[in-house]
């Protein structure tokens, strides 16, 4: 079982969902597809779909919704069982 | 009549923050600079006689936090709350909540910021004194099929606005009857959405318009004006180069427009800085009001240069008590000036922003130029909030001169460490139409479209 890493390019506020009333894009647990997003990044008022970048179970997340990331920075983790 | 203003909270950030602190200091009144976490580094802190921090970098933690705020005045024993731009500068919560904490809102009373922020209102205001609004239905619309009983008043081709919109949000256009029954619901969905209020009305949609707007200055009893300024090149409702005056009026069509503006100013008893925003209409010289903000606007320096008024001090001077000491007749109109936005966003990757460390920073000098910004050597400008860098600004005898003046200064200016619109800027000065003012609300996303698809990017 291989863990992969989901890392956000950009600065910014990471959303784990699309306004404050939504539901989340995704659950821990939930089967992804690469194509999947899994949370948006505002910078400077607009706002970047993140994706999965991989297929798997998504197994954690390690950024709060509503905090600040820095590029680079390991949003979620997968693991591709 | 209050006592004066002995100690003034900065709520906002960015320029705007900087200039404000200039103008208190320059006014002998105590500065506090309310800041977030990414902000404690920031130009307005190091200028400040005094830091509050207000809380973590996003903004509804710190510069939308009201009770934030509220707390910031009272542990600094500021009596007083300049709000900038953006922000809560136009929320008359705030604003209440402010005075009745006992301390002075530096801006129009809570209920003039309510009645203009209401755009229905707002029309319902001007027609009241006057001032011409764009064709309309006459109040908000709940359903379709009054909707369409009130566009054959209104004509179309029209837009669907939100009441309680701005900015550009919740706007949609209809072209004939079909398309108004179609998005006349998704317009109330967005709009209760976005504002919590899914109040829209109706206005005819002018495709050719300029965007021009006045500058008015106001004591709660007498107003007067500073000219007009022209915002026409905008970028998805962004403006993005302005000036003052509008190279579009000649002297008798000026002297209407503003004189609209004062006796709509002086119907709401108006206390401090405001802008009426028109739209006009070139093939016809008819001119509309669209809306008033309540504010200080990103492009107020134009208005400064072509009159000498310092118009961030004349706020706290008002709002301090002071008469406007100022009668139109004192106000002249002296040459021309222009202001480019610098922002952190790339135009070859569709403006998307980019944030980073400043590097090398060189600003222009010379006669006829200024430059606000909140920029410094070394410092790292934050993701979390909009993407201005700096204003340039620069003034001349005439627009000519004025022109001559924009370009040395963009080539002068030197900033390294994120992508800018600085280049665009340089390229946008070589346009024939710009120097020929033959443009309008649609000309600048033109360009770049134009642009893009013939490579020069």
């Amino acid at each position: 079982m291989a863990e992969h890493t989901v890392i956000t390019p950009l600065p910014g506020t990471f959303y784990r969902k699309a306004t404050p009333e939504s539901a989340n894009f995704v659950e821990v647990g939930a089967q992804v597809s690469a194509d999947t997003v899994i949370g948006l990044i505002e910078v400077m008022k607009q706002f970047s779909e993140l994706t999965a970048g991989t297929a798997g179970r998504l197994s954690a997340f390690l950024v709060e919704d509503g905090d600040p990331v820095e590029p680079g920075q390991v949003v979620a983790t997968l693991d591709d069982e | 009549m209050t006592q004066g203003i002995t100690k003034l909270l900065v709520a906002n950030r960015g320029e705007i923050a900087v200039r404000i602190i200039r103008a208190a200091q320059e006014l002998g009144i105590p500065t506090v600079a309310a800041c977030s976490e990414a902000d404690l580094d920031s130009q307005a802190a190091r200028m400040a006689d005094e830091v509050h921090l207000l809380g973590p970098a996003r903004a509804d933690k710190s510069y939308l936090n009201v009770e934030a705020l509220l707390g910031a005045l009272k542990a600094t024993g500021a009596n007083a709350v300049h709000p900038g731009y953006g922000f809560l500068s136009e929320n008359a919560d705030f604003a209440e909540a402010v005075q009745a904490a006992g301390a002075i809102f530096v801006g129009p009373s809570p209920q003039t910021i309510r009645r203009m922020g209401d755009k229905a209102e707002a029309r319902r205001t001007a027609q009241a004194a006057g001032v011409p609004v764009v064709p309309g239905s006459p109040g908000e619309l709940f359903d379709v099929e009054a909707a369409l009983a009130a566009a054959e008043q209104v004509g179309f081709p029209l837009l669907i606005k939100a009441s309680a919109g701005g900015g550009g949000r919740g706007i949609r256009l209809a072209e004939n009857p079909a398309q108004l029954r179609e998005e006349f619901p998704r317009s109330q969905r967005e709009a209760q959405a976005a504002f919590g209020n899914g109040a829209v009305y109706l206005e005819r949609f002018i495709s050719r318009a300029r965007h021009i707007e006045v500058q008015v200055l106001g004591d709660g009893k007498h107003a007067v004006h500073l000219f007009e300024r022209e915002c026409s090149l905008q970028r998805r409702r962004q403006k993005i180069f302005e000036e003052a005056p509008s190279p579009a009026l000649d002297q008798q069509q000026r002297e209407t427009l503003c004189a609209s503006a004062v006796r709509l100013t002086e119907s709401l008893g108006y206390q401090g800085a405001g802008t009426l925003e028109y739209l006009y209409d070139d093939a016809s010289g008819e001119f509309f009001f669209i809306e008033m903000n309540t504010r200080i606007q990103v492009e107020h320096p134009v208005s400064e240069l072509i009159t000498g008024i310092d118009l961030v001090q004349a706020m706290l001077r008002i709002a301090g008590g002071e008469p406007l000491g100022l009668r139109q007749s004192d106000i002249r109109l002296n040459g021309a000036a222009l202001q480019m936005r610098l922002n952190a966003e790339d135009p070859a990757r569709d403006f998307f922003p980019s944030p980073g460390l400043v590097e090398e920073l060189s600003w222009p000098q010379g006669p006829g130029v200024r430059v606000d910004s909140h920029l410094y050597q070394g410092y790292r400008v934050p993701p979390y909030y909009d993407s201005l860098l700096a204003k340039l600004i620069v003034h001349g005898r005439d627009r000519a001169q004025a022109l001559a003046r924009a370009r040395v200064a963009v080539a002068q200016t030197r900033l390294t460490g994120m992508a800018t619109t600085l280049a665009l800027h340089a390229e946008l000065l070589e346009q024939p139409w710009l120097h020929d003012a033959d443009f309008h609300t649609g000309t600048l996303e033109t360009w770049l479209a134009a642009r893009r698809s013939g490579g020069a990017a």
